[in-house]
């Protein structure tokens, strides 16, 4: 059974969608006392880094997602959280992963958000991508994206520079891309978290 | 790189599609759900349903309606029609919507834009508009074109830019039902220098119009209607053309 953290960033209907289209009981996860009766975690999120951090750190649960030894991913904002600062606001974030995240630079002459579908490349083959065809299309929508490390990039996607769209370390995961939104590729996606 | 987007247009009334739909497969052809699926399955980027109920119903049809595609369909939606209260956003935001489009509520208070941008993100926010020429000037048009306003397309489109906005969807009421092809002239002059995403719409009659209004403008998206429902055009086909014309596409 996944637990989603609900930290009040964004909504999770869609998420919770695309777990029961693919069997995965799930709840949500409010409080500390809630954590430690799962399997898995899931932190979704959209919307300010920095807010959303607070919010998180509102719940207490901080703590906990930084020991626990469970397969965790983070989709959008929620992946964005697991690395050391973010760029928006200046926030400091949870530091599971030492990597920076970083604004689209606006004059390039890129559209921003970074809006739609585009490729994803593996860069380390693992657990999260079996089964879905390398360079497979997911859906984004973001203005900030996490940097390239050959340390912690999973996979990698080009949008004016080429930045992570997936990362991990041990048992973190985190997706730029919205798999609950980005069809077939995404419920692969979400099934192989779910088997981790 | 960024795939161009394809999005079937639904239109929306009492929670049913209207305007004929032309699907051999569908057992239901006014249900939208089912319709939706279809056109995910057929590798649709992304759906617009366009609401025209007018009933004080509306809000609670409006979410059915979006709880209902989102459990069945994994590929992002927008809800439009008569949307003008953050209370409607944020519902429909809860029900599985990815964005919502505003278009004559926003003319009529244009300070609605920085609200539902604010209070949910640019990316929940398109801004759709009829656009029509008038004595040789795009005009905003309100009621699907039948009512001028004040406002030069150009100038509307900064406006709303400048408020929040997270994409535009320009809809040429001169092309509109023509089947001769988008307005490019008008959405080549639109692209240049926006800021955000512009979605095309009005005017497509067959696969080369696409592959026309993307090599001709860069827009980053294109929305149709009758051709995707009376099956004139097959979406995986319209991909493979574009495809071959060199045009990124997911397929």
């Amino acid at each position: 059974m996944t637990g989603i953290v609900y930290y009040g960033a964004g909504n999770l209907f869609s998420l919770q969608c695309s777990l029961d289209r693919i069997g995965e009981k799930y709840g949500l996860i409010t409080s500390a006392e809630q954590f430690e009766g799962f399997e898995r975690y899931i932190i979704p999120g959209v919307g300010h880094a920095g807010a959303a951090m607070q919010k998180l750190e509102g719940t207490g649960l901080i703590p906990l997602i930084r020991e626990t030894k469970k397969p965790l991913l983070g989709v959008c904002l929620g992946m964005q959280l697991l690395t050391a600062q973010s760029e928006e606001g200046n926030s400091t974030l949870c530091n599971i992963i030492p990597l920076r995240t970083r604004r689209f630079i606006k004059d390039g002459g890129l559209k921003i958000p970074h809006t739609g579908w585009n490729k994803v490349r593996v860069e380390r083959a693992g657990p999260l991508y079996e089964g879905i065809p390398d360079d497979s299309q997911f859906y984004f929508v973001h203005s900030y994206y996490i940097e390239l490390n050959s340390n912690f990039t999973l996979t990698s996607t080009e949008y004016g520079i080429t930045f992570s769209s997936s990362i991990m370390k041990d048992n973190f995961f985190g997706v730029q891309f919205h798999p609950e939104k980005s069809g077939e590729a995404g419920e692969q996606l979400l099934k192989n978290f779910t088997r981790i | 790189m960024l795939s161009k987007r394809i999005i079937p247009c639904l239109d929306i009334k009492d929670g049913r599609t209207v305007k004929g739909v032309n699907f051999v497969a569908l057992r239901d052809a006014g249900d939208p759900v089912e319709l939706a699926w279809q056109y995910s399955r057929e590798s649709a980027d992304e759906l617009v349903f366009l609401d025209i109920t007018a009933t004080h119903e509306k809000r609670k049809t409006l979410a059915r309606l979006a709880s209902d595609v989102a459990r069945q369909i994994s590929i992002p939606f927008t809800i439009g029609g008569g949307i003008s209260e953050l209370a409607d956003a944020d519902i429909l935001l809860n029900s599985g919507a990815d964005k919502i489009s505003l278009n004559s509520a926003a003319v009529r208070d244009p300070s609605l834009v920085d609200r539902f941008a604010d209070a949910f993100g640019s990316q929940f926010v398109v801004i759709a508009i009829d656009t029509k020429r008038v004595n040789g000037k795009n005009i905003v048009h309100l009621n699907g074109g039948r009512l001028p306003t004040e406002w030069e397309t150009e100038s509307w489109i900064r406006e709303v830019v400048e408020r929040g906005a997270g994409e535009i969807l320009l809809t040429s009421m001169d092309h509109d039902g023509t089947k001769a092809g988008f307005d490019c002239d008008l959405l080549k002059k639109v692209n240049k220098g926006l800021p955000i995403p512009l979605i095309a719409s009005g005017g497509a009659g067959n696969s080369e119009h696409f592959s026309e209004v993307f090599q001709r403008t860069g827009v980053d998206a294109a929305l149709a209607a009758s051709v995707f429902h009376y099956g004139e055009i097959a979406i995986p086909d319209l991909k493979k053309q574009l495809n071959n014309n060199g045009i990124e596409v997911r397929v």
